[in-house]
């Protein structure tokens, strides 16, 4: 489970995070959803130690991890998988090399092995044959699908999506959302999302939390985010121009 | 005037925080280098990129500093009848002091300005983030083999430097001024020893980590999009170039 309390975050004057508290229980799909700009992402990488709250906690399992050094964040990190914004791919590699990247660092593997799983990996994402590109010569949404092959390969406990779906079209969009689910009911894995997918991101959720202005406004069950009578989840839900979201603030 | 000594005391602060950083990264790029260097493959690729790639730039310098060392010191030796010293006076030039700076400079433009994007770049676009939510070392992969290419080609290019700038000075001291050949390798056999060969080698390596040092840290550390990557190359080059001149006035110091 991942757990934060009253974490703030700051970027010079501006303040992204302001006292946010959240749970995520293990085993299920959490989305956090929110206008952009609201420090959703910043959220994201609060929960695996990539930025540190100014004031707060993060727990992980239980362990603050905040307060952590570089070996020992290491050791949380092994929980880890996370699928970037970007995919974050090794633009230097091939989508081979890419994938068996953390087999060949972190395991003894043979050259074969190595391969094999690879490749599995890669036809369960659906990217069969494209093993010798580079990143540059793939679209936005194969990188996405490298980069969850690649999150999913070192078979995680929690897995973070920062936005998987933003930028594809809708039939790429539902593809990667049915492989999300795919993939947590059989490995069974903690998921955190990042999403602008309404209503779609709804429907692999369990629970859905709602950022707005630095905190956590509402959070729960998605028929709760659904019939909420908070003005402004209703319209964020609904893309109503009219409400408390203002696009020029 | 209160306001002045705020910035003042203020950009204090940041220097020194700055600093700190920096003697942190290479206290902790060392600790890496000793604990897991990285895969010999990714060092020998930094050795052919930092080393081999900029042997062309560093012999073309090192071929016209030589000659014009010739040049320039055959007119003032003749004023006190010793043009025979002129291989002296180039090669000790070269060995001990031109020979690791030029070469140092020439490789902080050609390899430190990409190291520093290179860097630079995987920091943006979110890699360096990837290695480390894999719970794989950023440092192992992208600093260490830099810092012990850069430590391991800097004398051997220095060498080749040396080398360069004798021959270029040979080749106007003794074929265009007509200064006689033993006389400027005999003379130059006598004077230079042991001790000049290894200041120049010392000081070469300690350029070495200057040069992987500052621009990996300036990568590693920098701004927001192309214009951060932009300003810490830029900053990289500067930042090396100045560090090299300064370092080699107090290593000499101690070396003399």
């Amino acid at each position: 489970m991942i757990q934060l309390k009253g974490v703030k975050k700051s970027f010079g004057s501006q303040v992204v995070l302001d006292r946010v508290n959240l749970e995520i229980p293990s085993g299920q799909i959490t989305a956090i959803i929110g206008p952009s700009g609201e420090g959703k992402s910043v959220l994201l990488k609060h929960m695996i130690g990539l930025l540190r709250p100014d004031q707060g906690e993060v727990f992980v399992d239980g362990e603050e991890i905040s307060g952590l050094g570089r070996r020992a964040m290491n050791r949380v990190h092994e929980k880890f998988g996370m699928l970037f914004q970007n995919a974050a791919l090794f633009d230097s590699l091939t989508v081979f090399e890419n994938v068996a990247f953390p087999l060949q660092e972190k395991t003894r593997l043979s050259e074969g092995e190595i391969a094999q799983r690879v490749q599995d990996a890669l036809l369960h994402v659906g990217l069969a044959g494209v093993d010798a590109k580079y990143p540059d010569q793939l679209s936005g949404g194969m990188k996405k699908r490298v980069g969850l092959a690649r999150a999913l390969l070192m078979d995680p406990r929690i897995i973070l999506f920062d936005e998987p779906t933003t930028g594809l079209d809708p039939v790429i969009c539902r593809a990667i959302h049915q492989m999300i689910k795919e993939t947590h009911a059989k490995f069974g894995y903690t998921a955190v999302i990042v999403s602008h997918e309404i209503p779609e991101i709804f429907d692999i959720s369990d629970r859905v939390a709602v950022l707005y202005q630095g905190r956590i406004i509402e959070a729960g069950p998605p028929q709760q985010i659904r019939s909420s009578a908070d003005p402004m989840v209703r319209q964020f839900i609904s893309g109503s121009l009219e409400g408390p979201i203002h696009l020029i603030r | 005037m209160i306001n002045l000594v705020e910035k003042l005391g203020a950009w204090t602060i940041a220097c020194l925080c700055e600093l700190g950083r920096m003697l942190n990264f290479i206290l902790y790029a060392s600790y890496i280098c000793v604990r897991s260097p990285g895969h010999p493959r990714h060092i020998l690729k930094q050795i052919s990129f930092i080393g081999a790639r900029s042997s062309f730039v560093v012999i073309l310098t090192a071929g016209f500093t030589g000659m014009v060392l010739a040049l320039q010191g055959y007119y003032t030796l003749t004023k006190f009848g010793s043009e025979g010293m002129l291989g002296v006076a180039v090669s000790l030039s070269l060995i001990r002091e031109l020979g690791p700076v030029l070469s140092a400079l020439m490789v902080t433009g050609r390899a430190g300005s990409a190291i520093s994007a290179e860097i630079g770049i995987m920091r943006i676009t979110e890699q360096i983030d990837a290695l480390e939510t894999m719970a794989l070392e950023p440092f192992k992969y992208l600093v260490c083999p830099k810092l012990i290419a850069s430590v391991l080609a800097m004398p051997l290019l220095c060498a080749i430097f040396d080398v360069i700038g004798i021959g270029g000075g040979y080749l106007i001291g003794v074929k265009l001024l007509g200064v006689n050949p033993g006389a400027y390798f005999g003379e130059m056999e006598k004077s230079v020893v042991w001790k000049d060969i290894y200041s120049g080698m010392i000081k070469s390596v300690s350029f070495g980590v200057i040069i992987a040092w500052v621009c990996c840290y300036k990568g590693y550390y920098t701004g927001h999009g192309a214009e951060g990557v932009s300003r810490a190359t830029t900053t990289a080059v500067v930042t090396s170039s100045v560090l090299i001149l300064v370092w080699d006035y107090f290593i000499t110091s101690v070396l003399q």
